[in-house]
């Protein structure tokens, strides 16, 4: 499993930096950024649930 | 001076009703069940959706729908206020093209490593407002505590004098609580405001510092300095939304635990939980409701809006939607799933949302760290605010 954020929908609510730091960092400008790939260690499932279901704009997805 | 009172909010609501102003949580919860879209004729024809997906669609249509004022009063917005798409305080007031260029520009000032390194300042704030009641039997968490942190924390950002925090909290009375006076009324209040800022910037100029108005007059767009009336407009944006909605968020959250000593009891065992019951405080007491006013004659969801009508757009309406939130009506201080728009939605996302995010955990934390156990003294002086912003302005608490 990733995660994915959908850049245009992104308008940097910051809900998944704050809840799922090893999978999604800030930008200079506070936009949300995908760490690396995305890949999901078997540790992070539920922080890149919390990541998809906190965000405001629906930018973040969990694909396989 | 008030308006007449409402008589059926469906048809002829008003946000500045006593009724709403004291608890609009039933008024919305009503307008959804019955007219998701209400209409009023004040204001010169007003339109309130609150439902989220209603919210949401038109918060999204910039095409449709322009940030020119954001503000609901008497009257249209005349021929002399700045046009779109720079308006009277950009970024808020800017519709696209211009819009990303006026944000983008201050993107960097509030993004989370920029306001991480405000934290110990806000500390050592609190502390000092704080640290005098310890022992007390009774504080105003408004007037002594709430209203005092976002006020200092912008003054400091904008390199103004910290003592001049009194100014600044007239400031935003004239701009948002007083929407019932008439417009000559408020123009004339806004006078003194101006002066203000020209003075700051004037002295800025014969001495540049390292803060945000120099940021500001020294800033580009497209390779030329931002035009007066801009970095005019921002610097009054960055006081006015900087200042209430925080010390609004922040006076409600006091409220809430003030009333509920079961929320209080776990949140001094589980410090940890203090961010999500902050997220859930942001959903259900969000302070701020923006406006939109309409481009062109549109029919929304069978409503023939017309060209200048007001959209009032209730963010905090949004979060109280059954369809998107369980138990919607229910504050929970560990609710994991909380798509709140308390901090708007689209392209005008509060700017200082992680501002105001660090400020409330901070200032919550300080609070809680000195006063294990509070109640409100009188729920029936608690005075809360009319317009726009919503959030209690008169808060006396019982301490111990």
């Amino acid at each position: 499993m990733r995660v994915v954020i959908d850049s245009e929908k992104c308008q940097g609510h910051g809900r998944c930096f704050a809840l799922a730091p090893e999978l999604f960092e800030s930008d200079d400008l506070g936009q949300g950024l995908v760490i690396g790939d995305g890949q999901v260690a078997p540790g992070q499932a539920q922080a890149a649930h919390l990541a998809e279901q906190n965000c405001p704009e629906y930018a973040i997805s969990l694909v396989e | 001076m008030s308006n007449p009172p409402v008589e059926d909010f469906a048809t002829d609501f008003d946000h500045t009703d006593p009724r709403w102003v004291a608890d609009p949580y039933p008024i919305w919860d009503d307008l959804r069940e019955r007219c998701p879209v209400a209409h009023t004729n004040r204001y010169g024809g007003a339109w309130l959706p609150t439902r989220h997906a209603d919210v949401t669609a038109i918060a999204h249509d910039t095409d449709h729908f322009t940030s020119r004022t954001v503000v609901v009063g008497n009257g249209r917005p005349t021929e002399e206020a700045p046009p779109a798409p720079i308006g009277v305080a950009p970024p808020i007031t800017s519709d696209p093209p211009f819009h990303s260029h006026a944000r983008r520009l201050l993107q960097p000032v509030f993004a989370p490593a920029r306001v991480d390194a405000l934290e110990p300042y806000v500390r050592e704030l609190c502390g000092r407002l704080l640290d005098p009641f310890v022992g007390s039997s009774s504080i105003d968490a408004s007037l002594d505590f709430a209203e005092h942190i976002p006020v200092a924390v912008i003054s400091k950002m904008l390199g103004f004098p910290e003592e001049d925090g009194e100014i600044f909290r007239g400031f935003v009375h004239e701009i948002l609580e007083a929407v019932d006076l008439p417009q000559e009324e408020r123009f004339e209040r806004f006078a003194p405001i101006e002066e203000y800022f020209v003075a700051r910037i004037e002295e800025h100029q014969a001495d540049p510092q390292d803060d945000l108005t120099t940021f500001l007059l020294n800033a580009e767009i497209g390779g030329q300095p931002l035009a007066p009336e801009h970095v005019f407009g921002s610097m009054v944006l960055l006081i006015v939304a900087g200042i209430d909605t925080t010390w609004s968020a922040l006076g409600a959250s006091i409220w809430h635990l003030a009333q509920h000593p079961e929320d209080l009891e776990r949140l001094i065992a589980e410090p940890t939980l203090l961010p999500v019951a902050i997220e859930e405080f942001l959903r259900a007491y969000a302070p701020v409701t923006m406006a939109r006013l309409v481009i062109e004659d549109l029919d929304f969801e069978g409503c023939p809006m017309r060209k200048d009508d007001w959209v009032l757009l209730s963010f905090p309406a949004a979060n109280r939607d059954p369809e998107v939130f369980e138990d919607a009506d229910k504050v929970i201080i560990d609710r994991a799933v909380n798509r709140h728009a308390a901090f708007g939605l689209g392209i005008h996302r509060c700017l200082g949302s992680n501002l105001a995010r660090m400020e409330l955990r901070v200032a919550l934390e300080e609070w809680l760290a000195r006063f294990g156990s509070f109640t409100l003294s009188n729920p029936e002086a608690v005075e809360w605010s009319q317009g726009q912003v919503r959030g209690p302005r008169v808060l006396p608490i019982t301490l111990g």
